[in-house]
């Protein structure tokens, strides 16, 4: 079961974006991270010094832990980013930035 | 350019919202600021506006308290006495030179690169709080979230962190996010309490002063009974395991010491833990400001008034106590704020009832406090390479030869020598393992900012204008 029927919602109109290439489905409101864990993707960051991977840690923008790149710009909080049809989502490795 | 208000409310959660409600009901023009898409904050939080939800995920239990809180915001917005800024974060309130008031400094758009800035004469900060939690080994893996976290991305975007959660730390928040969680339809394997049965019953004298408090605690655990789920009291999470995402974590009890109890641990399957240790207040913007704290709260008189004046705080932010609490203090700052910038004293026997409330609630939360503790070995029981700082990736054991062979005294020695606290969070999120580690308290960060800000939003600022 989806939380989504006990709150009886009713998204408009799905679209796609992109996740390192591949299509996911997404809808008006959902944030990049809600997208990405409907999609069963946990980890969307390499961390600058050992690589390792993160994804949601406070889900209200305090933590950064899930910093990601939408559509070239690195250093997004995918808990608070909404998503718009034809978004480009990709991990973001180190600091995002090509000389990170 | 900057648009005038009479009050600025930053926060637009309990605290925000009465606050905002009981000034504009004394015909104060009061501009609300929240960096979220809708009101309502963390106890009120609703589906993305976009989903066309008819309800929240699982029954809210103050629905009806949220109702006419929601109409009279509407009421007030249409009459144009409030206006209510969403999507704004506040990175500093700036006072003013030769009391011209406060200006009050945002950031929006989807990339939080605009400016925007708010000129106001008396500002209510209502920024709540955000969750305390201690390391332990893997408690950076992907699935591993907070439990409020858990909660908010539940309530906001409809989403589980995974099927199988389980609920650990301490605190009476655990309790809700468990109940949530499952009846959203995650299979909740465990809710993990390291607070004892017993703590609780010392408290019962000031606990039972509040039996509509104890009543929540009692319904959410009849709610989680009917899922099978019975909360394991005194019992802790020693780790976490997975090699790149959460698999399962090691549960064990604790002794009567809080400490833990030799061969009781055993391994239950997740693939998410939502955990939590209590929360914090956020004071960066009143401490930019120059408000006295008392340890980690922004310090407040009974109407509610910081020692800047023209600042008021109420909610969390003044000290953590629940979202009734928030809503008598942000009730008492709204009247008093109306009242001041008329230029009269208030009349406090105007808000007898809700002063009664904020003195029973407070006691309450005090009680509550003594209640939950963590393990007392929480620190001991952090390895030399568990990440203390998930930003700057910092492990205990370069914390300890800090405050070990280099003599570090507090945390800002140990950030200066480790970089513990200088990633993006600004310390929010290793602050109490570095102080636990330091054996100091936990003090607030001195941020010059609430938020990071782009050099562009820095530069475009007009210079104070001497007048
Ligand atoms: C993640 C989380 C989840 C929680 N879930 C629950 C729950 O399910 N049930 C429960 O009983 N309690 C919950 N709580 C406890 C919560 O603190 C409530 O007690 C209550 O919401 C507190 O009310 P408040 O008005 O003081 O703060 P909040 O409700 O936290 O409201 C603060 C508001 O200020 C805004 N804000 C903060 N900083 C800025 C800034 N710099 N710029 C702009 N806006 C800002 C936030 O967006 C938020 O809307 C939760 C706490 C957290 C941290
Ligand atoms: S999960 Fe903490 S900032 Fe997004």
């Amino acid at each position: 079961m989806s939380p989504a029927q006990p709150a009886g919602s009713r998204p408009a109109a799905v679209f796609t974006v992109t996740f390192d290439g591949l299509p996911i489905a997404a809808s008006p409101g959902q944030t990049v991270a809600a997208a990405l864990w409907t999609a069963g993707v946990t980890a969307w960051r390499g961390t600058r010094g050992g690589g390792r991977p993160r994804g949601v840690f406070c889900g209200i923008g305090v933590c950064f832990d899930c910093l990601v790149t939408v559509n070239g710009r690195p250093n997004q909080r995918a808990c608070l980013v909404p998503l718009r049809p034809g978004d480009v989502i990709r991990t973001q490795e180190g600091t995002g930035h090509e000389d990170g | 350019m900057a648009e005038r208000t009479r009050l600025a409310v930053v926060g637009a959660g309990p605290a925000g919202l009465a606050g905002a409600l009981a000034a504009a009901a004394r015909g104060v023009r009061v501009t609300l600021v929240d960096a979220a898409e809708q009101a309502g904050g963390q106890f009120f939080r609703r589906p993305a506006e976009a989903f066309a939800a008819r309800r929240p995920p699982a029954p809210h239990p103050r629905e009806h308290t949220w109702e006419r809180l929601r109409d009279a915001l509407d009421r007030y917005r249409a009459a144009g006495t409030v206006t209510h800024l969403t999507e704004h974060h506040v990175w500093c309130v700036e006072r003013l030179p030769a009391s011209r008031g406060f200006a009050v400094h945002a950031l929006c758009g989807p990339a939080q690169e605009e400016g925007v800035t708010v000129r106001a004469d008396a500002v209510l900060l209502a920024t709540g709080g955000y969750e305390r939690v201690l390391p332990f080994p893997g408690w950076t893996l992907p699935g591993v979230v907070t439990a409020g976290g858990a909660q908010a991305v539940l309530k906001g975007q409809l989403v589980l962190p995974g099927r199988t959660v389980v609920v650990a730390g301490t605190g009476p928040l655990l309790l809700p996010v468990a109940a949530g969680l499952a009846e959203a339809g995650a299979r909740v394997a465990a809710l993990v309490e390291s607070a004892g049965p017993r703590a609780l019953l010392r408290r019962a004298p000031a606990l039972a002063g509040q039996p509509g408090k104890v009543a929540e605690g009692v319904h959410y655990a009849a709610r989680l009974l009917r899922y099978g789920v019975r909360p394991l009291a005194r019992h802790t999470v020693v780790e976490a395991h997975g090699a790149d995402r959460l698999e399962a974590v090691t549960v064990a009890a604790l002794d009567r010491g809080g400490r833990l109890a030799p061969g009781t641990a055993r391994r239950v399957r997740c693939d998410a833990l939502a955990v939590g240790h209590g929360l914090l207040p956020h004071t960066d913007l009143a401490e930019t400001l120059g408000c006295a704290l008392s340890g980690t709260d922004v310090r407040v008189d009974t109407e509610q008034r910081t020692d800047v004046p023209g600042v008021w705080a109420a909610g969390e932010t003044t000290g953590v106590g629940g979202a009734d609490l928030a809503l008598a203090e942000g009730h008492i700052a709204g009247r008093s704020i109306a009242a001041r910038l008329r230029g009269t004293a208030p009349d406090p026997r105007a808000w007898a009832v809700a002063d009664r409330a904020r003195t029973r609630l407070r006691a309450f939360a005090a009680a509550l406090d003594a209640v939950y503790a963590p393990p007392s070995d929480w620190v001991d029981r952090m390895t030399d390479d568990t990440t203390v700082c998930r930003c700057e990736e910092v492990g205990a054991g370069r914390v300890r030869e800090a405050v070990g062979a280099l003599g570090a005294g507090d945390a800002r020695s140990v950030k200066l020598l480790t970089r513990a606290g200088m990633g993006w969070c600004q310390g929010r999120m290793c602050g109490p393992a570095v102080a636990g580690l330091t054996g100091c308290p936990l003090t607030p960060g001195r941020r010059p900012f609430a938020r990071p800000v782009p050099l562009g939003v820095l530069a475009g600022l007009p210079e104070p204008r001497p007048d």
